[in-house]
């Protein structure tokens, strides 16, 4: 066992030294090598080459280390030397731990591979030193963030992963939609850092020690009221880093803001920071006992996450807004396996509270890959057309296929349609909740069926959404130039996108490659402690705690392929080869159609956007100028906008409280020395009377 | 050999018989709609020379499309196929019950819809987008309504295996007379109604612009590629009639695979099917087509009443 230790800590070893290493040598080569080196494009391609691929060799090196601990089931714990007060020092990598790394590593090896690429968008133009060793840095802290095992630590990372964040949002920053959204992401995301300070505090009150092994341990109870202020405190502190609504608005401004290849990292992947977080204080420190309320309130948040987040993303035409709000959707039904799973241990359903867990954590996973393989794709159509306006795009399939045929799988993965990952997860979350009809409390039985009712609806809205993301930013006739003149991607790009595509078929035609991994991590959480009951075999999922309901991805995605067989093959048989003519689209009898004829991305949302008209409350403006006939208008100007219910009634008025008391304050900052001199003399004054 | 004939030979013979009875049940329904409308109308084998026709047809495609258009049609009929393999018409459990379940089909059906709307878009044409849009948006209603009412027949059985379900209700007959099953068996049949493209959601006889949702989708499809889409729907209604019968009143059904249980089981789903495609085009000749922004509110009630049915179940109780 000595050997596994050694070899899992030169692991370790050699991903945090990387990752380092690509920070700082890098940037240590940007500021030397000025002086030597004369071309600065030659440097700085040195620079990229230098950083990815040591950010790609230590996430596979993490990708080893989460593998190791995931299937030897042993936890990694090392303490560092020398030890700040309050409990020890130490990195621990449990099985919690070692997944949230394995999905980090995944997908920032692809990311890393993509950047190789990408970046080169940046030469000339941008500072590729600063990139690098941020992109690193912000590497090194989620790794840190989630390997952390005392508070401190917790907390050092948690900055610097909101820190570097910040500036990679920044990292365009002549654009001030860039500087705004900067800003709005690090005042809420300190907003919940506030609030992690204060839950980290009242677990050092209960244990005296801010070790992660301390706060786990089941000897001292807090009063309930006390849990109950960790749980809010935990909620809001991650539930911002994970962008839930209502605390979601810095979200759609900063993901879209930062380059590609950071959107996919931060939607894929630093969002699940949150839930990581969340999981750990609920299950892990929070313990078994667990009020009922607190499932309420998550699947509250849940529910309204999803479904509202779905439907802001269908009114955007912005590709990576539109990607934003779906991942705001896609922490919705996670955080459904989370709410339902601290349900059903609250009522003492102990296997079922495992089944949601695990279908919640399979959702991560998931989200993680096809979201990120969807932000590489919007990535590769910015690199390609320079605009993120999917109203001016279209006809990209002929240009760029290999990424429209990636996008295609992801966009089919994140529909949950089978028998990719997407569907999968969704369905656990289903078997998970529908499970819930056996139990006889009310509050279960009026939650349960509406929370199943309203995953539903995410789910068909989040298909019309893809088909009108997919459909209009690669089919049809390109909109504009830009369109126009795209072409393929480079290799890395294709190929790191390729990859992500590759897993999200894998996790979903072997799911039991990924559910016999998470039931042990399930099972070995203090707040769950029981397997989910999957039974897995031939391919097939099965859950006993139902009457066997069950589905094969496998046997699903080989009858789909066997089954296209037989209508080529029969149509073959019967007609003969297809004899085919291609000819122009029939234009209504005008001579041809126009790129201008075609369905808009607001057109395509019309319908829907009237149905939910009360969500919505969009307001449009129509400018028609007619200079010479009202036949004949020269100018069209359709100006649509929807209202964020959000800021108008919570972030405005807050705002205005805020403001309004700083200025009632400002009443004493005179700005006269006399005025501070006695404010200080006056302090002195009264602290002599009390001390005495 | 025992194998093949437990297992392959029944799966297939469930997937002939959806694929050979679907024309016939819209030949029935276009028979009675047009002896509705005071005409003689076409026989009711005219959708078997239809299809043969256009399987023999040359394929007119866009210069604008893409391998979506090309591809659709096969996967779509695939889906469709692998549906009527998971379905249960004629007897229980069907060989490949644990391949998928009910959400697996919903889903399948959703997989169909998907690429069929991205065809919508393929070709350029202002039709297309319109269909893919309406299309969505009302999918984005009915698909949670269905998943609502086959819920409630699903959490009575505690299973979401369709042969499952089909065999708890056969067992005991006393609860299809359900409030709760009664109230999902309506909402399912709007949905149906809606899921196939009826009147009075869509119509599909027509080429209107103003109405139409499906037929925009596919109109630029013709000669082969046409055929497969329209032979999937016309399997996707007898799908529909088969789990409104067989989800909500499975009787008749045979239980073993002994030729007497299977007659008896035929006969059963071929009256039961008949009786419900008389059905269809009695509401679609007695109804007028809803204005298109009219469709979202009797979706709502589809969906209202599945949700009741959800909870009335959980309330009294099965």
């Amino acid at each position: 066992m000595h050997d596994l230790t050694d070899w899992r800590l030169a692991a370790l070893t050699f991903m945090v030294t990387g990752y380092a290493l690509g920070a700082l040598l890098p940037a240590l080569i940007g500021i030397m090598g000025r002086a030597l080196v004369k071309s600065v494009v030659t440097l700085d391609s040195t620079i990229k080459n230098l950083g990815f691929t040591i950010a790609l060799a230590s996430s596979l090196a993490g990708c080893v280390l989460s593998l190791s601990v995931l299937l030897s089931g042993e936890p990694l714990y090392v303490e560092i030397q020398p030890s700040l007060p309050f409990g020890a020092m130490a990195l621990h990598a449990d099985m919690l731990s070692a997944f949230f790394l394995g999905v980090i590593s995944l997908i920032a090896a692809a990311v890393s591979f993509y950047s190789l690429g990408y970046a080169t968008g940046f030469l000339r133009r941008r500072n590729m030193a600063l990139l690098v060793f941020l992109y690193n840095a912000f590497l090194l802290s989620m790794t840190g963030v989630v390997l952390s095992a005392h508070a401190f630590l917790f907390l050092f990372f948690w900055e610097a992963m909101s820190l570097s964040t910040y500036f990679l949002i920044n990292y365009e920053h002549e654009d001030p939609a860039a500087r705004r959204a900067g800003y709005l992401y690090v005042v809420m995301t300190h907003l919940g850092t506030a609030l992690l300070v204060v839950m980290f505090v009242l677990l050092f009150s209960r244990t005296g020690s801010f070790s992660f092994g301390a706060f786990r341990d089941p000897g001292s109870r807090l009063p309930a009221v006390v849990q109950s202020v960790i749980f809010l405190c935990a909620t809001i502190g991650f539930g911002v880093k994970a962008g839930i609504i209502p605390l979601h608005i810095w979200l759609p401004e900063a993901h879209p803001a930062a380059p590609s290849n950071i959107s996919a990292l931060m939607s894929g992947v630093m969002l699940k920071m949150g839930i990581y977080g969340m999981v750990r204080v609920y299950f892990d420190f929070l313990g078994p006992d667990i009020p009922e309320w607190w499932g309420i309130l998550i699947l509250i948040v849940a529910v309204t996450s999803s479904v509202l987040g779905v439907l802001y993303a269908l009114t955007e035409h912005d590709l990576k807004r539109l990607l934003a709000f779906h991942s705001i959707e896609n922490i919705g039904i996670i955080l459904m396996g989370i709410g339902g799973a601290l349900l059903f241990a609250s009522l003492g359903n102990r296997p079922l509270a495992s089944l949601a867990l695990l279908a919640g954590l399979y959702h991560v996973l998931n989200h993680a890959t096809f979201k990120g393989l969807l932000f590489l794709g919007a990535g590769s159509v910015l690199h390609a057309t320079h605009t993120r306006n999917i109203e001016e795009l279209g006809g990209l399939i002929k240009k760029m296929p290999w990424t429209a045929f990636f996008f295609l799988i992801g966009a089919v993965a994140i529909s949950a349609l089978p028998p990719l990952n997407g569907f999968v997860s969704e369905w656990l979350t289903f078997q998970a909740l529908l499970l819930g009809f056996h139990i006889s409390d009310l509050t279960v039985r009026i939650a349960i069926p509406l929370t199943v009712a309203l995953l539903a609806l995410t789910g068909a809205l989040a298909a019309a959404c893809f088909v009108k993301a997919f459909g209009i930013t690669f089919l049809g006739l390109p909109r504009s130039d830009h369109a126009e003149g795209a072409h393929e991607s480079s290799f890395s790009m294709i190929a790191a996108m390729g990859s992500l595509a590759v897993l999200c078929v894998v996790f979903g035609v072997a799911p039991s490659l990924v559910v016999s991994v998470l039931d042990p991590l399930v099972s070995s959480l203090p707040g769950v402690h029981a397997s989910g009951q999957v039974l897995l075999g031939g391919g097939m999922m099965l859950i006993p705690q139902s009457d066997a309901s069950s589905i094969s991805p496998l046997a699903l995605g080989g009858l789909l392929v066997a089954a296209t067989l037989f209508p080529v093959a029969a149509g073959y048989l019967f007609g003969g080869r297809v004899r085919k003519r291609v000819v122009m689209t029939w234009g209504c009898g005008l001579e041809k159609i126009g790129p201008r004829m075609q369905y808009t991305a607001t057109g395509f949302s019309k319908p829907i956007r009237m149905i939910f008209s009360n969500i919505y409350r969009a307001t449009h403006e129509i400018e028609i100028s007619e200079e010479t006939s009202p036949y004949f208008r020269p100018n069209i100007t359709y100006e649509l906008r929807t209202e964020s219910v959000f800021l108008k009634y919570l972030y405005e008025p807050a705002y205005h409280v805020i403001i309004g008391s700083a200025r009632m304050v400002r009443r004493i900052q005179t700005g006269h020395i006399q005025t501070y001199l006695a404010y200080i003399f006056l302090t002195l004054v009264l602290l002599l009377l009390f001390a005495r | 050999m025992s194998d093949v004939l437990t297992f392959v030979l029944p799966a297939l013979l469930q997937l002939v018989l959806v694929l050979v009875l679907a024309p016939l049940i819209c030949g029935i329904i276009g028979k009675t709609k047009a002896r509705f409308q005071h005409r003689q109308g076409a026989g009711i084998l005219q959708p078997y020379y239809d299809l043969a026709k256009l399987l023999r047809k040359e394929v007119v495609i866009s210069s604008v499309a893409s391998w979506v258009f090309r591809c659709t049609p096969y996967l779509v009929f695939a889906s469709t196929c692998l549906i009527a393999l998971l379905v249960p018409t004629v007897v229980v459990p069907l060989p490949l019950d644990r391949v998928g379940d009910i959400i697996t089909v919903i889903s399948l059906f959703a997989l169909g819809r998907f690429f069929v709307a991205l065809v919508g878009l393929d070709t350029g044409s202002a039709f297309g987008g319109l269909g893919a849009s309406r299309e969505m948006s009302i999918a984005s209603i009915i698909e949670p309504a269905m998943m609502l009412a086959i819920f409630t027949a699903a959490v009575t059985a505690g299973s979401t295996n369709l042969s499952i379900i089909v065999a708890k209700l056969s067992s005991t007959p006393a609860s299809m007379m359900n409030p709760a099953h009664l109230l999902a068996f309506s909402g399912l049949f709007i949905v149906t109604m809606a899921e196939t493209g009826r009147i009075p959601v869509d119509n599909p006889d027509t080429h209107l612009e103003l109405t139409m949702i499906h037929e925009a989708m596919i109109l630029e499809y013709s000669g082969r590629y046409l055929a497969f889409v329209e032979w999937s729907s016309q399997m996707k209604l007898v799908i529909f009639l088969a789990l409104l019968s067989n989800m909500f009143f499975p009787l008749g059904m045979a239980a073993s695979m002994s030729p007497w249980a299977l007659c008896v089981g035929g006969a059963a789903f071929f009256a039961k099917v008949i009786v419900l495609a008389a059905v269809v085009a009695v509401v679609e000749s007695t109804n007028a087509k809803l204005r298109l922004f009219r469709v979202p509110e009797l979706l709502m009630v589809a969906f209202i009443l599945s949700l009741l049915a959800l909870i009335l179940y959980f309330i009294i109780g099965a």
